[in-house]
């Protein structure tokens, strides 16, 4: 199946790469609009991006290998970082970790079998004052930072909005 | 209560829009400036002994007056969002609560150095302050702060969000620039400097988000009053981000010079019921850790170096007795491990190695050699690498095994850790009382 940018995401990568010298410069961000349209950054959607750059397959593929934010396989519909560095490990962030794989019925690095939830952990989000915290990434490319999840009541709280929030999500395996 | 500058739109309503930023004076400091010449704005900057706010405490106003006055190619400015160093929190805030802070301070350097593009290069994490910065640009165009003839002027300028991909090295400044021209964040060998060979090959200056948000203040009042909210070298108010085991963390906003008592006692309201002060890190992960002897050491880039650490991003962690020292160094030696760019040999196996050891003595497995061993490795990282990652994994890993040496032989002597989990504070802290008690 040949890839194609959706008619807004075409507009927003013309933007994108107007805002550059030259063409190359613009691959994180189109990294970025890439996952959103397409779930996540397979080999396929690197190709697309490179022949629409114009830059060698090769330096996609190292970019994107390098940066974390950019998944090379599928996540769930709701993809949670939980924060365990520093500040975070003090005030919670390994608690909070083990609240959802209970809460979520997963282990760390999984997701769940009906494809809503997938738990990671992640370095510091520079949200030390509000910890523990987690960073969120929907499927529709939507980031958000959930911070000072410091009771239970507010942990399960989280999950009743993520829960509803799933429901209007497309599932990034099938994106493309 | 001193007078807020920095913070002072952080409780205001919507001041991250403009009519409200301009409510409260926004874009006047801007109007002033564009009736001063070159010269005279990058003089007000170094009198104001304002130093780089991102760690390296670089002077501004001699960084400024690095950038060539003539160039064949746009010169950019890159402002530094990349804030990930841990413990690090407070360029966020200026983003999400006060854009058009950095818009205006950015547009200010611009017209000062002859800057034709600049990009913001935001964590990709950061969704907020991403969001926040490009509606805020997006008024300032509308506004005609910013395009072609600005204000009138023969002035040019355009601002662009550069979200990252989620990678620490970028924090570092040719690893940014790497990154800004989608490359990975691998810094380069320096010199050149950005200042001669930067983004896109041009003259670029790489600043700070809240080194740029300061900007408008000293234009507006001048060097020597911002000079004055200081001590020798290092001027101005500044933000400092405090948090771990105290009972107010957040961002607040004092003197520099200001000592880690005050900061702790009458900002974060001292530590938490029950807890005492085992030890803090005065600037961000890679810092030397000190302890309580050394609350008294005013938050200046020589002061804290002559205290035996270093002030970094100024944002400070404190540590209370439930914390595991051996732990905590292995955690930020995983950190490092995972966030090195691999290029250079001693930083990408080194970093990796130390988890490893660390690892081992933390759960029984050290021998009282690895604690030599592992202050050979860091010898070996330091000085060693292209930038400064090795340096920061190095120079807090010394310090935990110099600092708490005891605790670091008895993990090995006892067979591991006796540590509560840890987020089991609260059971440590029971146990104490009930110690302390009976």
């Amino acid at each position: 199946m040949s890839l194609k940018f959706s008619e807004e995401g075409e507009h927003e990568f013309n933007e994108l790469v107007s805002h550059y010298p030259n063409t190359h410069a613009a691959l994180l961000p189109a990294l970025h609009l890439a996952q959103a349209e397409f779930g996540w950054i397979s080999v396929e959607v690197m190709d697309y991006l490179a022949e629409r750059l114009g830059v060698p397959p090769a330096k996609v593929l190292a970019t994107a290998t390098f940066y974390t934010m950019y998944n090379k396989s599928p996540v769930g519909k709701c993809h949670i970082q939980v924060c365990t560095t520093l500040s975070c490990a003090f005030r919670g962030g390994y608690h909070l970790i083990e609240q959802f794989e209970e809460k979520l019925g997963l282990k760390l690095g999984e997701t769940t079998a009906d494809g809503r939830f997938t738990l990671t952990e992640a370095e510091c989000l520079a949200s030390c004052g509000t910890a523990p915290m987690f960073q969120l990434t929907d499927s529709n490319g939507e980031i958000e930072y959930f911070e000072g999840l410091d009771t239970e009541e507010k942990v399960d709280q989280v999950i009743a909005a993520l829960e509803k929030r799933c429901e209007q999500l497309p599932a990034p395996d099938e994106m493309h | 209560m001193e007078e807020k500058f920095l913070s002072r739109n952080f409780t205001i309503d919507k001041a991250y829009t403009l009519p409200v930023y301009e409510e409260h004076g926004g874009y006047q400091a801007l109007r002033k400036a564009l009736k001063m010449d070159s010269d005279a704005i990058i003089n007000e900057v170094k009198t104001s002994n304002l130093r780089g706010r991102g760690g390296a405490g670089f002077p501004t106003g001699v960084k400024w007056s690095f950038m060539p006055k003539e160039s064949d190619v746009p010169k950019y400015l890159t402002v530094n969002a990349d804030e990930g160093e841990p413990g690090t929190f407070k360029d966020r805030y200026c983003m999400e609560l006060d854009p058009h802070r950095l818009i205006e301070g950015c547009i200010i350097s611009a017209w000062t150095l002859g800057i034709r593009y600049a990009y913001i290069y935001i964590r990709g994490e950061m969704g907020l302050a991403i969001k926040r910065m490009n509606q805020a640009i997006k008024e300032a165009y509308d506004k005609g702060y910013l395009g072609e003839k600005i204000l009138g002027q023969d002035f040019d300028l355009d601002i662009y969000v550069h979200a990252s991909g989620g990678a620490y090295i970028c924090g570092e400044e040719t690893g940014m620039i790497e990154g800004l021209e989608g490359k990975p964040g691998q810094p380069r060998l320096k010199p050149p400097f950005p200042a001669v060979v930067g983004a896109f090959g041009a003259p670029t200056l790489v600043n700070n988000v809240e080194t740029i948000s300061s900007i408008p203040f000293i234009i507006e009042r001048g060097g020597e009053w911002w000079a004055s909210m200081g001590i020798e070298k290092n001027g101005g108010p500044k933000l400092y981000g405090l948090s771990g085991h105290i009972k107010k963390p957040g961002v607040y906003e004092a003197r520099s010079g200001v000592t880690v008592r005050e900061l702790l006692e009458e900002y974060g309201g001292g530590l938490l019921d029950g807890s005492e002060l085992k030890g803090f890190i005065p600037g961000g992960s890679s810092c030397t850790v000190m302890t309580a002897e050394s609350l008294d050491a005013e938050m200046g880039f020589e002061t804290m170096r002559d205290a035996g650490s270093s002030m970094g991003t100024a944002c400070i962690t404190f540590m209370d007795q439930s914390v595991c020292m051996v732990r905590l160094a292995a955690r930020l030696a995983h950190f490092y491990a995972h966030e090195s760019c691999g290029q250079c040999t001693p930083c990408r196996e080194g970093t990796g190695w130390a988890a490893k050891v660390l690892d081992g003595i933390e759960e029984g497995r050290g021998r009282m050699e690895d604690l030599d061993l592992l202050l050979d490795m860091m010898d070996n990282i330091e000085g060693n690498t292209i930038c400064a990652l090795g340096d920061s994994i190095a120079i807090p890993v010394r310090s935990y095994i110099q600092v708490y040496t005891q605790e670091f032989e008895d993990h090995i002597r006892r067979g591991g850790c006796w540590f509560p989990k840890w987020w089991s504070r609260n059971r440590v802290i029971d146990d104490i009382r009930t110690a302390a008690a009976s």
